[in-house]
């Protein structure tokens, strides 16, 4: 039976050549850090791994930091940045931020320090009027997401990094970039932010392997202490496969990136089209992420038509949780304005270079068939 | 060291005739759940008395965590069988007696069945008496609190010595008193009923309603996990009901308000059917008087009117805090508090009728095909055994 997978902001499929490449790299089991030839001959394939993932972002490669993932890059960068003496004031978010980061921050509320979220217009872009208001107190760090993972919006920073540095010079600016890298061009050297987080598995790459940049890596203290791997920021043997998939993922993903757009943008709008005549409506914005793409389905669950849908072979995922209760529906819809119903009926499709025309059609095929199979739930009040 | 376990069943020996009907009954799961452990466990019945021999090379924490799950048995006792000799039964009492560090104060009870051995009883006491406290220095005989009882059982096939007696779990073995249909749902109450029907030795024929695409596959999982659980104590078949169809009737076809009690009409139609089919005598549920809509004694009595089997209802007078314990105690508490999403809260009215009458829920249930409903139901059946 075919998969028709339009999951793909949640992870992506290992690419065959990445594959490759590890299955190439199992024989290897030397440890990086041993000074014999064996180690010597694993630490050389992780320093091309390494400029592989500093080729796609732009950066050089000693400002890396290789993590587990998006996850502890993120925990990271805004524990190790304020571990560091004398960072003092208020701490400054976005309101549709990855749990990562967002989970971190209601800690360090919960701890004493003044968070400030600041919340997102009609199109899903961070208000930076109301930016420019957080930053008029004395700011320590800074956390804006690159690329919002239920939405697809991508954020302000350019104009945000200029409000930033023009208002608060010595705060520290952190990118949660998970979503961003093969995705949109962008230099973060050239954006000049502090620290920002990627994943390998969102690019085609192996779960468990990410990277932390920093512009400078004297910005944190480190979360782990121990063997000082990783110029002493992330003790801890280094995850070799991971690494070495993460490179090769990394390759693809800036030799492809032209390509890889051009073919997902494809995608998408063979799917919107699909959708007209359909009962649903698009939420993401046009000039968001080709691959992401949310779709509200007022009167129904979106769970439920994700259930559906999986029944059939089309795997997608909801913004919101079905239980019923609100505290559960998506915080980033809440960000958006989206009314309850809209909230409810919530459904993501992410696409990546590895589907194809064909699963499109079939995707959309199936969303109507379920549609009409479901048609009966409409407007039955759902609470 | 010990080569048997003595079994104890309270409530099986008094059934009279059926005496030998429900020993049986208890050998066979008692068999069936030490084959778990592997080759060379013999459960035998000499004299209406039940009797586990052991291989030589056995994990008696295993067998006494087994042996703990079965129902029907009051308590259990690991034993030494020696030659009938005088010699072989002191040496035996005395290493029994200083299993687990030797006590304070001890009494040897001597029982004799064959008449024909060379001491009687009163002479076995003192003899062996004599014995141990010759060879545990420090050692006293206390006849009405002993910290140890030192038994030994005088039998034609030899002589039995123990001194520990391990509590069972009661009830009457599984299987018993019949079948009975447990509507299992993912939640902490039903898991519970069922335990509770199975200690009185109703085997279980558990039914699951799936309404995919609105319950999730995690929901299931879920329920099966549950009937895994439960079926450590016996094989529990789980029945999963493909309830969409019914389902996407009542929503269409029944106001609102009475949703819930007209499905609970149509679970409990489907479970005496299913019940019909295995050769069932009741339905289980994990229904408590209260607890939620459903369950007031009007929704009861309207819901408990479409079908004619007994409705078994064990924890209909417990609260939920007391559920719960039991629960713990169980093992499905931490199951059945997992979180997971599920869109059945669509079916529930944000209003429920908490009394409907039996008038309306008829009246609801007026533009519906009833019994085609609860044979498609019949026919969406997908059954697992667990043991």
């Amino acid at each position: 039976m075919r998969q028709v997978y339009l999951d793909n902001a949640a992870t992506t499929p290992l690419h065959p050549q990445v594959k490759q490449a590890i299955q190439g790299a199992m024989a290897e089991y030397a440890n990086p850090s041993s000074l014999h030839s064996l180690g010597a001959g694993v630490e050389k394939l992780l320093s091309q791994a390494r400029a592989e993932v500093a080729g796609l972002l732009k950066v050089n490669s000693a400002n890396l930091v290789f993590t587990s993932g998006g996850t502890e890059a993120n925990n990271m960068a805004i524990k190790g940045a304020l571990a560091r003496s004398g960072r003092k004031g208020r701490l400054v978010t976005s309101s549709i931020e990855h749990p990562s980061v967002m989970e971190v921050y209601r800690r360090l509320e919960s701890e004493g320090w003044d968070v400030v979220r600041i919340p997102v217009d009609d199109g899903g872009q961070v208000q930076l009027e109301a930016l420019e208001q957080a930053l008029a107190q004395p700011t320590a760090l800074v956390s804006i997401m690159a690329v919002n993972n239920e939405t697809g919006v991508i954020q302000p920073l350019e104009k945000a990094m200029e409000l930033i540095r023009a208002r608060q010079p010595r705060a520290l600016v952190h990118v949660d970039a998970v979503q961003a890298p093969g995705k949109v061009e962008f230099r973060l050297a050239d954006l000049g932010v502090d620290l920002a987080s990627v994943s390998a598995h969102k690019i085609h790459g192996p779960k468990g392997i990410g990277a932390l940049y920093l512009r400078n890596r004297d910005l944190i203290n480190p979360v782990l202490d121990g063997g000082g791997q990783e110029g002493g920021l992330r003790s801890g043997t280094e995850n070799v496969l991971g690494i070495i998939g993460f490179g090769e993922a990394a390759r693809l993903a800036k030799d492809g990136f032209a390509q890889n757009l051009a073919h997902v943008a494809g995608l998408r709008s063979r799917f919107v089209d699909g959708m007209e005549g359909l009962s649903g409506q698009i939420v993401s914005p046009e000039d968001g992420v080709p691959h992401i793409l949310a779709v509200s389905f007022p009167g129904f669950r979106g769970e439920v038509l994700l259930q559906a849908l999986s029944a059939h072979n089309v795997f997608v995922s909801t913004g919101a949780a079905c239980s019923g209760k609100k505290g559960n529906l998506s915080h980033v819809a809440e960000a958006l304005g989206l009314d309850d119903e809209s909230r409810l009926g919530l459904i993501r499709f992410s696409f990546s270079s590895m589907n194809t025309e064909e699963e499109v059609v079939y995707a959309l095929t199936k969303m109507e068939e379920v549609l009409a199979e479901l048609a009966f739930v409409r407007g039955r009040r759902s609470r | 060291m010990y080569n048997k376990v003595l079994i104890r069943f309270g409530e099986v020996g008094l059934k009279g005739k059926n005496r030998s009907y429900f020993i049986n009954a208890l050998a066979g799961n008692i068999r069936r759940a030490l084959k778990g452990l592997g080759r060379g466990y013999k459960v035998t019945t000499p004299y209406g008395r039940i009797f586990v021999d052991l291989p030589p090379e056995h994990d008696f924490a295993a067998v006494q965590a087994t042996l703990r799950q079965v129902f029907g048995l009051v308590s259990f006792s690991p034993v030494v069988q020696t030659d009938l000799d005088m010699e072989a039964i002191r040496a035996a009492a005395l290493k029994e007696l200083k299993a687990g560090g030797v006590p304070e104060t001890f009494k040897v009870a001597a029982r004799r069945s064959l008449k024909s051995f060379v001491l009687d009883s009163m002479e076995i006491n003192r003899d062996v008496g004599s014995h141990l406290l010759q060879n545990c220095p420090g050692l006293k005989v206390d006849v009405h609190n002993p910290q140890r009882m030192v038994n030994i059982e005088v039998r034609q096939e030899g002589a039995f010595v123990f001194s520990q007696v391990i509590p069972g779990p009661g009830g009457l073995p599984v299987g018993v008193t019949g079948k009975g249909v447990l509507l299992l749902s993912g939640g902490i109450d039903s898991p519970v009923a069922g335990w509770m029907a199975m200690k009185r030795g109703i085997a279980l024929e558990a039914v699951y309603f799936d309404t995919p695409p609105f319950t999730s596959p995690r929901a299931l999982a879920k329920v099966e996990r549950l009937a895994k659980i439960l079926a450590q104590w016996a094989p529990v078949n789980l029945h999963v009901v493909n309830f969409t169809p019914v389902q996407k009737a009542l929503m269409q076809h029944v106001p609102e308000d009475l949703t819930i009690t007209v499905m609970r009409r149509f679970m409990f139609r489907v479970a005496e059917a299913l019940a019909q089919r295995q050769g069932a005598l009741a339905l289980i549920t994990g229904e408590s008087v209260g607890q939620v809509a459903s369950q007031t004694l009007e929704s009861m009595l309207t819901i408990n009117n479409v079908v004619s089997a007994p409705v078994l209802r064990p924890v209909v007078a417990l609260d939920k805090v007391e559920i719960m314990d039991l629960a713990r105690k169980i093992g499905t508490y931490e199951t059945s508090i997992e979180p997971f999403q599920d869109c059945c809260t669509l079916f529930v009215s944000p209003h429920p009728k908490t009394r409907p009458t039996l008038s309306q829920a008829r009246q609801a249930e007026e533009h519906l095909d009833v019994e085609a409903l609860v044979n498609l139901a019949m026919e969406g059946i997908d059954t697992n055994r667990y043991s």
